[in-house]
């Protein structure tokens, strides 16, 4: 784990050493400014030696200001060094991310990465940052003070042979209780958020059928398990405080004791002892930071290792087996024809069932194909071996002749264009996001593409064209509107393979018979593969697949299929009573 | 419909300087909250001023330990000065172990309680409100707000009374101990209220443009993972790691400046402390010479090192406060924020007709229901519906439906057809009144649904949405979420009715499978089966589907074709679809185009019309 985060600290090594020594510095000098009062105390008053009593006051004045310097250096390293590592770590994991197949993806989901890039990554810095400016402060502070009092005195510090054991067993047991308390707390915490959360997403279904009370509690339930943990574990930490100040009160009473009846007999000086009970207290304080900081780190543990989860992860898909080319270069496929040679697939490889099974399929460069089937058939599992975004796990999957691991994942995915089911325009204007296909297309082929995918007539009705600002998500174009724009941004790429995965959904028929026929003349040499609920969208395609239960049920011609599959003759019938709006 | 807001993302500590508007107004609420433990709080108030007592009078026992005891060598008298000590550092430690724990039991029980309330009084908020707010945002009020007042219960407010006690204790004592010694103290607190100010004012600035940064890095990291598999098809990774580089990099810049400032405070307190002690050692020294008070310079001492302490305490402590009351105002002013109206008095009531047709109210389950008026005569539910010129806007000036009239009679099947934005949704959820319609009435069985109380006109109405939710749970409690007295073979029955009984039979654990994550592991066809089998077993007299087969293949549906006839058999249903086929056999078909009803009829007639429908159907024009 630390040698997944280490690379992300490493380029500020010196700040952390830097910062490290500044607070170690800072620590040890205000440790030795009680000792220069016992010399006020014990010469200089004694002797009623004014000036030397103001050398020496002079010289506390000096010492603090050096530790107050190294404090300030102190502060200002951990936190370019903290915030300097967080951004790294962010960096490297949303560079990581980059890597990763669709499958590591979903093993993670969405929310997951999201939080592990932003909230966990905040904990750790933060954690760095404060671990650097009091982890060493503290044991700094304790080996000083432990080494100026056994100057002082080696007879009166046994008192710590008793005391600091004491304390360090108050320490411990409070941590090794307190720790699985507040993990508990923190699932119930969840339990509860779970409850708020389903509430705001069902809110409507609440509401309609009035389970408001039955909602209420649900979350009553888990409130009051959230309280009896919370009093629980938080009735555990206040005994901390109390239990440990008793236990300096009985050091410094016994110092009193027997440091009373040395200072009688001469044998420790009186400002020397003041200087002790300042040392206790410190050794105090420098324990209970010691206790903090252990209940950060826990916190901070989980989420290093969630971190290091995303950043061990492989990527499932890589470059590895790529060819070059006869130029030498990456080979890029030389066609759009494309083979499956009995192909099995699954999403999870623990899983008993194929989602594809023993599929084979040759489909020449340049034609149509129109893949039908219903919910769960495998139909957006087959297109998706196309460009690679999964890998099949038995067969093989060709593209131009070549498997596609022959390739690289940009230059196959250069050539296979593939317009997502769920499908995002990002934040920024339409040519922006039309750009992604083609960050050199001209003015001409932006137009040009928006064309062949019907987008032109309402991009031509926008204020704004091109230029108008889509805001967050797309959300100020309509389904069918942001659908057409994705269709462009794929036309964009001039691929070899265009993919649709149910792309004309939100399309009316007869903007849907358009763009195919639009396709069929701008993009005669591309091979295009269609996923539709309509019959009629494939019905002209060469060659249709009709899928069924992860198998091909049936392949051909609108004509043959309508002899030869009933399945085929089934949907078709079943759409035939009705048009459709857009299913 | 999870909405994310940009930068919705972890606010931090330190973050979230928004200052309370009313801070008088809140305490007082907080303190309504806090009343009901009065004896409990005069209770801590009491061992607060004990244990400060004890802290600092424990001290001042030093110069006599010293001067009396130690220096002239009365073993005796020491033993007896240290038992006392030990006594007051013990009634000390007692005292304040005390008062923490009782305000842990303050603290957690009436957070629990506002947490409670908060939840209870989101219940009764209408859909306006959550319409307006994004789930992150309410999910806030859960998570941060009631952590910042739960953390100042348990903590601030008694470490905020204890530093200003400790601290006045700690002057007092220092004053009567030496008044010359005390002036040295007072110009190094006064130099530390100077740093506290304006290095706490940069610092909040500085905050402010971190917390900024840190919303623009939050808010990209959403989008593009949100993107991730588009970016990926595109070969867009370049792209999307130089936009998050760009702002990674504004992030930290800003982060180092406010973390540098705000990490200064620390050793720049504690050593303008030791300054202090140094001095202080110094020129008592000086004054020791002549006076001889060793031990009054001992336990000054020992008191200058404690006296700046509690202001940097009470800086943060008064931050932390700050930062929970504006937590509570903000949780308040959801609790406060209007109700939904519910004035209706007429109550949905089961009931039994007799041979002569006369209704009467009975108090078994035998599908026959009533609506009771409050002068206590019964009206038969019968599901006739009709809206008489209703105009309606969700926000003022933006009218959605415009003088809309229709009417069901019972047990007809009404089919709204209409682009996306039509008003389709909007006439459903007008009439189980998830919203106020601002011109004209609906009524349902003659009766105005405004004076049904709304429990009851719900109850009535069986709803089926398109965005289909599920609640951790097993299958069989997401069904039964529809009547939750149903019994197994009730669940069982709505699920074959709905057609979802075969898939749920092929779950791990069939009826007894948990689903969590709103039933992420189904399939959205799945889904909406189990939406619809809940809407079954609620058995209502009247059904709303919207979209309830959208996500369904033709094939499925025409599977379940059946199980949803039996389903909306002898009721009436308001239908909302996308495919024409489902709505074909609906006695009146609306075409519906911005907020206004343009045709209306059978299949067949509009058909005959050659209108919009005919346009629709026939695949010209585009609905979207």
């Amino acid at each position: 784990m630390r040698n997944k985060l280490w690379p992300c600290a490493r380029p500020y090594a010196l700040w952390i050493a830097g910062g490290v020594a500044c607070s170690a510095m800072e620590a040890v000098f205000e440790l030795l400014i009680p000792l220069v009062m016992s010399d006020i105390v014990d010469t200089g008053i004694a002797n009623g030696d004014q000036s030397y009593i103001l050398r020496k006051g002079g010289l506390m004045v000096g010492l603090a200001a050096a530790s107050l310097l190294f404090g300030l250096g102190a502060a200002a390293a951990s936190s370019v060094a903290g915030m300097g590592f967080g951004a790294n770590l962010r960096q490297a994991e949303y560079g990581h991310i980059q890597t990763f197949a669709f499958s590591n993806i979903e093993r993670f989901s969405t929310a997951s990465l999201v939080t592990r890039l932003t909230n966990d990554v905040h904990n750790l810095q933060m954690s760095l940052m404060m671990s650097m400016r009091l982890m060493v402060r503290a044991p700094v502070m304790l080996v000083s003070a432990l080494f100026f009092s056994v100057r002082i005195s080696y007879r009166l510090s046994n008192v710590f042979l008793v005391a600091l054991p004491l304390l360090l067993a108050v320490v411990s047991i409070l941590l090794a209780t307190t720790g699985p308390l507040f993990r508990s707390l923190q699932e119930k915490t969840d339990a509860l958020n779970l409850v708020v959360q389903e509430n705001l997403a069902g809110i409507r279904v609440v509401k309609s059928f009035v389970r408001g009370d039955h909602e209420r509690e649900k979350f009553a339930e888990k409130n009051d398990d959230l309280k009896n943990t919370s009093l629980r574990a938080f009735g555990k930490v206040v005994i901390n405080m109390p239990l440990m100040m008793l236990i300096v009160y009985g050091t410094i009473i016994a110092v009193m004791w027997f440091g009373g009846q040395m200072v009688y007999a001469g044998t420790l000086e009186a400002g020397k002892l003041i200087t002790y009970f300042t040392y206790i207290t410190q050794i105090m304080m420098s324990l209970m930071m010691v206790s903090m900081i252990f209940m950060m780190l826990t916190r901070t543990a989980a989420c290093a290792k969630r971190v290091a989860e995303v950043l061990n992860e492989a990527p499932a898909i890589t470059d590895e087996a790529a060819q070059t080319g006869e130029d030498g270069l990456p080979a890029v496929p030389a066609d759009g024809s494309i083979d499956f040679d009995h192909v099995f697939f699954k999403y999870n490889s623990e899983s008993g069932e194929w989602i594809l099974e023993d599929i084979s399929l040759h489909i020449p460069s340049g034609t149509t194909v129109g893949i039908l089937g219903g919910t769960g058939s495998g139909k957006t599992s087959l297109v998706s071996l196309i460009p690679r975004l999964y890998e099949a796990d038995e067969g093989t999957v060709r593209v131009g002749g070549r498997p596609v691991a022959g390739y690289t994942m940009e230059g196959l995915r250069e050539s296979v264009s593939m317009v997502l089911q769920k499908n995002t325009l990002f934040t920024g204007t339409i040519r922006e996001n039309l750009l992604w296909g083609n960050p050199e297309a001209t003015e001409e082929e932006l137009w040009a593409a928006c064309r062949s995918a019907c987008a032109d007539e309402f991009l031509e009705r926008m204020p704004g064209g091109l230029d108008t600002d889509l805001g967050q998500g797309g959300v100020n174009v309509s389904g069918g509107q942001k659908q057409r724009l994705c269709i462009a941004r794929a036309i964009l790429k001039k691929p070899k393979v265009l993919i649709l995965d149910d792309s004309t959904s939100a399309v009316d028929t007869a903007t849907d018979a358009k763009i195919r026929s639009a396709f069929a003349h701008e993009l005669k040499d591309a091979t295009k593969l269609i996923i539709a609920q309509r019959v009629a969208s494939v019905r002209e395609a060469d060659l249709i697949v009709v899928m069924d239960g992860g198998r091909i049920a049936a392949q051909g011609t609108h004509e043959e299929l309508m002899k030869s599959c009933a399945i085929y003759q089934e949907v078709y019938q079943s759409q035939q009573e009705g048009g459709s709006i857009d299913g | 419909m999870a909405k994310h807001g940009p930068g919705g993302g972890p606010a931090g500590p330190g973050g979230g300087f928004r200052k309370p508007r009313n801070i008088r107004g809140t305490l007082g609420k907080l303190m309504g909250y806090l009343g009901r433990y009065k004896l409990l709080l005069a209770l801590v108030a009491v061992l607060l001023v004990v244990s400060s007592a004890c802290t600092v009078g424990g001290s001042y026992l030093i110069r006599p330990l010293i001067n009396d005891y130690i220096l002239p060598g009365d073993f005796p008298g020491l033993a007896r000065m240290l038992a006392v000590m030990a006594l007051v550092y013990i009634v000390g430690a007692a005292c304040s172990f005390g008062y923490s724990r009782i305000m842990v039991h303050i603290s957690q029980t009436t957070v629990a309680k506002i947490r409670a309330d908060l939840f209870s009084r989101m219940q009764d908020l209408p859909l306006k409100f959550f319409d307006s707010h994004t789930h992150g945002e309410l999910m806030s009020h859960y998570t941060n707000d009631i952590e910042t007042v739960s953390e100042a219960l348990n903590n601030s407010f008694g470490s905020l009374v204890s530093c200003t006690l400790n601290f006045t204790g700690t002057i007092a004592m220092m004053l009567v101990l030496s008044p010359a010694l005390t002036l040295i103290t007072f110009a190094t607190l006064a130099v530390m209220l100077a740093v506290v100010k304006t290095v706490g004012s940069r610092s909040r600035r500085y905050f402010a443009q971190q917390q900024k940064a840190l919303g623009a890095v939050n808010g990209y990291i959403e989008e593009m993972i949100e993107g991730q598999k588009v970016i990926k098809v595109f070969n867009h990774e370049q792209e999307a790691q130089a936009g998050f580089r760009q702002r990674n990099e504004a992030y930290r810049a800003a982060a180092v400046r406010a973390q540098v400032f705000a990490g200064m405070m620390m050793p720049a307190m504690g050593n303008l402390n030791y300054i202090n002690y140094a001095v202080t050692c110094c020129v008592g020294g000086l004054l020791a010479i002549r006076s001889g008070d060793l031990g009054g310079l001992a336990a000054f001492l020992q008191y200058s090192r404690q006296v700046g302490q509690p202001i940097t305490q009470i800086s943060q402590q008064v931050n932390t406060i700050l930062s929970a009351v504006a937590g509570a105002e903000r949780i308040f002013e959801i609790m406060e924020a209007p109700p939904e109206a519910d004035e209706g008095k007429i109550r949905l009531v089961r009931a039994a007709e007799d041979a002569q047709g006369n209704l009467s109210r009975v108090h078994y389950d035998n599908n026959t229901w009533a609506w009771l008026k409050p002068d206590g005569t019964l009206v038969p539910l019968r599901g006739d519906v009709r809206f008489d010129h209703v105009t309606f806007g969700y926000e003022e000036g933006r009218t959605i439906l415009r003088d809309v009239s229709l009417f069901a009679k019972p047990g007809q099947k009404i089919a709204f057809v209409g682009s996306t934005g039509a008003g389709k949704t909007t006439i459903t959820s007008l009439i189980n009144r998830f919203y106020e319609i601002q011109e004209g009435t609906i009524t349902y069985d003659g009766l105005d649904i405004r004076d049904i109380a709304k429990e009851s006109l719900r109850r009535s109405l069986g709803v089926v949405l398109q965005d289909t939710r599920l609640f951790t749970g097993t299958v069989a409690d997401n069904i039964r979420y529809g009547r939750l007295d149903a019994t197994d073979e009730e669940v069982e029955a709505a699920a074959r009715l709905a057609g979802a009984d075969v898939f749920i039979r092929h779950l791990p654990q069939g009826y007894r499978t948990v689903l969590s994550g709103d039933g992420g592991s189904l399939s959205q066809g799945e889904r909406q089966l189990l939406n619809i089998a809940r809407a079954a077993c609620a058995n209502p007299p009247v059904l709303i589907l919207d979209e309830a087969t959208s996500s369904i293949d033709t094939r499925t549906e025409k599977l379940i074709e059946k199980g949803m006839d039996r389903l909306m058999a002898g009721r009436t249903v308001f239908a909302i679809a996308h495919r024409l086929s489902t709505v074909r056999n609906a006695k009146a078909i609306m075409v519906l185009e911005q907020g206004e009803i343009i045709e209306r009829g059978d299949h067949d007639d509009l058909l005959e019309q050659k209108g919009r429908y005919y346009q629709l159907y026939t695949g010209l024009a585009e609905l979207a």
